[in-house]
């Protein structure tokens, strides 16, 4: 199929930025969303012009790294799946796609549809953690845990990072990502001795950042792992109990 | 200067000697750890794991990542879970078994003082991440679940779903962001590392590294140098690796002096989806585990195009279970893979290419119950439907064999340094525990043994008597050399007048060492590969088409350092593969195979670490052989 995409480029953090439009011929059903940049990117480096800047990594959907927004959406129209997992199949001949970065205050562009996700690095430091010196642990199998809260834990565990929650959400809130992390963590009894220190870490570390929750949902349904909203609920419960 | 190879194994019991070098090693008091400057790169499960204990020893850290994050490391894409020998399961397992199942595995090429080691350190592992929050499976009664894995007969493996390495290195890079926040680690993100510095008496006292996002080139110094920055299998262009991983750090370090070990040793995993297009980026790994609950089979007659579901039972061939009823579907991955490809060669290949062979689950559902089958895999399989477009609930996967896992890598002592004093290399990027093959859930062991537990203590013994020693300024001649160096070769890729992109290149190098030096190799293939690798790679040095410039974000020009780099590990591993005349774990040489098609080892001549000296022209080969005091070589069956 042939497609056409319109790309935000943007050549530096403080330089404005432009949609430009290319064309792209033979795309197949099995092409990955990512395989038809680097088909792009290779026509253009033969025609001389500058690559498009994206990051992505592992590319099975587990890095984190990749993420746009394509056609106003996080990682694209398929649900639980990140933008490197999303195949051409999706796409018909002839199809216009809009391909922008993730856009939120707390992800400053660095070049293109190259983003500064950081601010998740300083959540994570502010806290999300059980603090555990190499060499201090008990046997592993001396503190049982109900196996409801260890899938309910991995459940949330799940986060990549990516930062879709954010750039879905209308007011640009992390709320999503903090969530997960913090219900990881605090449903453990591992981590029950730091639950109230991290809570209020992690949640007044993200408000530097990011902008307030007001239940649109648009996160959890963005999410690649899909995560679910309830964790949110549980961050601010335990964000209550912390600041009591 | 001479390249010695010692490998500092202690002497005595095998089963005391880690305790005993524990108490021999020089220690660093206290209040004297702050004084010491260590570089890590590389923020994988090795990376983050060393750079998070050395901090909470003490110790004064920097750490390099080219990822924004240190969490985004190839490490996380591992699956299917961990060994240790904890014996959980009352089967059989001890310290010993993981052992030898590991030398057994690697085809007795590694070192059995580092292996018995590993298998030590194996259980503390767990009870880090378990503590760290880890999220391993578990059974109702609320203890830790564990499943089996090929080349074993016990049930050894801890896995979180099908995202063990995910959760491995969350754990351990909370680790490292709580050292992070507490001021004991500076963390430079986007940050790639060009070359080792070594200072008049051969010692790494520093590093040069470019911020990706400025292009500024600085150095940087230190006591001592870890390494910890993956392997290599992208030399293949088509792995189950990242995009980024890459061999850059480990080849200039190479090229400084550090002798790179078993070059040819690399694992072809037998479990991934097949190659679908010609502009694919890279291949997708299924875990292994799948193989406990899978069974593989090909159509009996070739060119067979039925669909999977028209052929019946007789005129199936489960060719695992057939050549090996013991271990069946559970062979190790070099036998699995080679299997595979002879089923593929007799033209027995399934799918629209006819490059896969069926892995099925229908016996598995209708014994255990979808559900069963959805709780262990259910994010494999749905990782499957999206690729291919196919159900495997319904449809038997496809696999085939791809690049996974380099066995080789820097030549490291027991101490995990390299050749090079005072540069140590840890995980994937050292050669040091799995021989010519790795069985599977033992890379992340490895990883946070090296990282954990083993690095923290042996670094130490190294930097205790350069207690008041300076820093190598920044300014040195050794410094101010390798940045020109670095800025000249940076500038160099922008002022070719190319033809094609650095990726274009590294496309056309995959081919060639896929055909000559993947799963099988013969000399006459080997030969004409270091002919046109070599061919492409002036082709490269002027060809390679390179835009922007070097003082902003460009990825392009990052790529075409890394698969420069490539091009001249490409050759040293055909070398490697030319000179080892035998068949041993994941390195096949077809001159060496039993009537039956086995790999035919060659212990009186080839029972050896093969670490190699660069010299600018012909590399040189130094031997470090090995013996087996409680081992015994035999031809690996799993029959």
């Amino acid at each position: 199929m042939k497609l056409t995409l319109k790309v935000w480029r943007q050549a530096g953090p403080d330089a404005p930025g432009d949609f430009e439009t290319y064309q792209v011929d033979d795309v197949t059903d099995e092409m990955s969303f990512l395989e038809v940049l680097d088909v792009l990117n290779e026509q253009l480096v033969v025609e001389g012009r500058e690559p498009i800047a994206f990051d992505s990594d592992c590319r099975e959907g587990i890095c984190g790294s990749c993420g746009v927004m394509i056609d106003g959406q996080a990682h694209g129209p398929q649900r639980g799946t990140a933008t490197c997992q999303l195949h051409m199949r999706l796409y018909q001949d002839g199809d216009t796609i809009v391909v922008e970065p993730f856009r939120s205050a707390g992800f400053p562009i660095v070049k293109d549809l190259v983003v500064d996700r950081s601010a998740f690095d300083r959540i994570i430091e502010a806290g999300g953690f059980i603090t555990v010196p190499t060499g201090s642990a008990p046997d592993a199998n001396l503190i049982p845990v109900p196996k409801v809260d260890s899938d309910r834990a991995m459940d949330a565990a799940q986060c990549i990072a990516c930062g879709a929650c954010v750039a879905a959400c209308p007011n640009g809130a992390g709320q999503l990502f903090t969530a997960a992390k913090l219900a990881h963590l605090n449903l453990l009894p591992q981590g029950q001795p730091e639950r109230q220190r991290r809570t209020i870490g992690m949640v007044e570390e993200m408000e530097n950042y990011f902008g307030s929750c007001t239940n649109h949902r648009e996160c959890s349904a963005a999410c690649p792992k899909e995560i679910s909203i309830d964790f949110i609920a549980m961050l601010n419960r335990d964000y209550r109990k912390a600041r009591r | 200067m001479t390249l010695t190879l010692e490998s500092m194994v202690p002497p005595g019991a095998i089963d005391r000697a880690w305790n005993e070098h524990r108490f021999n090693v020089r220690l660093v008091n206290p209040s004297n750890k702050r004084r010491f400057k260590i570089i890590v790169v590389g923020t994988g499960l090795a990376g983050a794991s060393a750079a998070a204990t050395l901090a909470e020893l003490g110790y004064d850290v920097s750490v390099y990542t080219f990822h924004d994050s240190p969490r985004r490391a190839h490490s996380i894409a591992a699956q299917g879970g961990i060994n240790a020998a904890k014996d959980y399961r009352n089967d059989g397992d001890s310290v010993f078994r993981l052992f030898y199942d590991t030398v057994k595995g690697g085809d007795f090429r590694s070192r059995e003082a580092n292996v018995y080691r590993l298998a030590q350190v194996s259980n503390e592992i767990i009870d880090q991440a378990t503590a760290q929050g880890v999220p391993f499976a578990r059974e109702y009664g609320g203890l830790l679940d564990n499943r089996s894995f090929g080349g074993a007969q016990v049930s050894r493996t801890f896995y979180a779903r099908g995202q063990t390495g995910q959760q491995l290195l969350l754990g351990a890079y909370q680790a490292l962001m709580r050292q992070v926040a507490a001021g004991k680690v500076q963390l430079n993100t986007r940050t790639e590392m060009l070359d080792v510095v070594t200072d008049g008496d051969g010692k790494a006292v520093g590093v040069v590294v470019r911020d990706l996002l400025t292009g500024e080139v600085r150095s940087v110094n230190a006591h001592a140098v870890v390494l910890a920055t993956g392997g290599y299998s992208n030399v293949f262009y088509l792995s189950t690796n990242a995009k980024g991983s890459n061999a850059t750090a480990i080849w200039r370090a190479h090229k400084r002096g550090a002798a790179f070990a078993n070059p040819c040793f690399t694992q072809i995993h037998p479990t991934c989806i097949p190659q679908s297009d010609d502009t694919q980026s890279k291949l997708t790994l299924m875990s292994e585990s799948l193989r406990n609950d899978g069974r593989i089979w090909v159509p009996l007659k070739a060119g067979d195009d039925r669909p999977p579901e028209n052929i019946p039972e007789d005129e199936r061939d489960y060719f695992l279970e057939r050549r090996y009823p013991a271990f069946g579907n559970l062979v190790p991955r070099d036998v699995a893979s080679r299997a595979a490809k002879a089923m593929i060669d007799e033209n027995r290949g399934v799918g629209p290419r006819r490059n896969g062979v069926y892995l099925d689950f229908a016996e598995s559902i209708k014994r255990l119950g979808q559900d069963v089958i959805r709780a262990r895999y259910g994010n494999l399989f749905q990782m499957y439907e999206r690729i291919t477009g196919e159900d495997p609930y319904r449809v038997p996967m496809r696999i085939y064999p791809a690049p996974h896992y380099t066995m080789g890598g820097l030549w490291v002592d027991y101490n995990l340094m390299t050749t090079i004093d005072g540069l140590y290399a840890i995980g994937e990027a050292n050669f040091s525990d799995h021989g010519a093959n790795r069985l599977g859930a033992s890379a992340l062991m490895q990883g946070l043994a090296d990282g954990y537990f083993i690095l923290p203590v042996t670094i130490g013994d190294y930097l205790a008597p350069l207690l008041g020693k300076a820093l190598t300024p920044t300014d040195d001649d050794a410094f101010l050399e390798a940045e020109a160096a670095v800025r000249a070769r940076v500038t160099s890729y922008l002022n070719t007048e190319g033809d094609h992109s650095a990726d274009w290149y590294h496309r056309e190098l995959g081919k060639i060492m896929w055909e000559a030096c993947g799963m099988a190799r013969n000399a006459s293939g080997l030969e004409h590969a270091l002919q046109e690798i070599a061919k492409l790679h002036e082709r490269f040095k002027t060809g390679v088409k390179v835009l922007g410039n070097g003082e902003s974000l460009n990825q392009g020009l990052e790529k075409a350092g890394r698969v420069d780099d490539f091009f001249e590990l490409a050759q040293l591993m055909c070398r490697d593969a030319l000179h080892r005349e035998e068949s041993c774990g994941g390195h096949f040489r077809e001159e060496h195979q039993t009537p039956d098609g086995e790999a035919l080892r060659d212990d009186d001549n080839f029972s050896y670490v093969a670490a190699w000296e660069y010299t600018g022209a012909e590399p040189v080969l130094h031997k470090e052989e090995l013996t087996f005091q409680h081992v015994r070589p035999t031809q690996r069956s799993y029959a």
